[in-house]
């Protein structure tokens, strides 16, 4: 499984990359707001790109994790973004209706 | 044939992954598909998540280990108990707790509520127990705990996804 590190943050141009873990649950969540939120408060990021590469287990926790972000970012004009969505995930988008705030890119 | 497994583990959401993976194991012979087998995972992680964060509020865990640890290492010693019952190939679930119960069962399962906004969850926890799987119960009163029933048959995906 392992907890999310450091080198999972990028910041590239204005836009903030989070390489997501393999098993994303409420157990991890809240430290991935937190470190996402230390970069969105202390840099300039407008933008903010979810990596589900990784990605092999999702439940509600990070609708919760987009839906936050997506909130702090939406007022300065930012969006959210996400990319390598395997067919499951994008399952829970649609369910919770998150496939309106956030655009799937294919990579 | 009926095959039956119960567990008992401590209301820690260092336990969440245990409980999903210990369902997900108990059902692999039935060669569940990749969906059917992710919908239970997750409605598995849902239903144990509540009976922690809402039942025992228990935090502990959640956020940096170690800065805002000291105070949530006073876990309430909660139990969780989820059982699992395969008759053939349907699936029942129960994850039980003794935790504070529900006031309103009715307002808990709709999308989007939550009475712990500060968590940032979704509220989306009843919601998407009840989307993946087959049948969805949920029994609490304030004070009594809480008894979450799921029933899922486990086989038909591969059939449905031909028909679409």
């Amino acid at each position: 499984m392992g907890q999310i590190a450091a080198e999972d943050f990028q910041i590239i141009d204005n836009c903030l990359l989070i390489q997501l873990p393999e098993e994303i649950d409420h157990h991890g969540a809240g430290f991935i707001c937190e470190c996402a939120d230390r970069y969105l408060v202390r840099k300039e990021v407008r933008d903010v790109v979810f990596d589900f590469g990784r990605t092999r287990f999702m439940d509600s926790s990070g609708i919760g994790i987009i839906m936050g972000r997506y909130r702090k970012i939406s007022c300065f004009g930012g969006k959210v973004y996400a990319i390598h969505v395997d067919r499951q995930i994008e399952r829970i988008f649609r369910l919770s209706g998150l496939n309106k705030i956030v655009e799937v890119l294919e990579s | 044939m009926k095959n039956e497994m119960e567990i008992i583990f401590d209301a820690l959401s260092d336990n969440e992954g245990f409980a999903r993976v210990a369902v997900a194991a108990f059902i692999t012979h039935l060669n569940p598909t990749v969906e059917e087998m992710a919908d239970i995972k997750t409605a598995v992680s849902e239903a144990v998540t509540n009976s922690i964060i809402h039942g025992y509020g228990n935090l502990r865990g959640y956020g940096r280990p170690g800065e805002k640890g000291e105070e949530c290492d006073e876990a309430n010693p909660g139990k969780v108990r989820l059982r699992c019952v395969l008759d053939k190939n349907i699936l029942h679930i129960e994850v039980i707790d003794q935790g504070k119960g529900i006031e309103d069962v009715e307002k808990a399962m709709e999308p989007l509520y939550t009475t712990r906004p500060e968590l940032e969850r979704s509220g989306m926890g009843f919601a998407f127990m009840e989307a993946f799987m087959d049948d969805l119960e949920v029994e609490s009163a304030p004070g009594q705990g809480t008894k979450v029933r799921m029933i899922k048959k486990i086989g038909v995906g591969g059939w449905i996804e031909h028909q679409c």
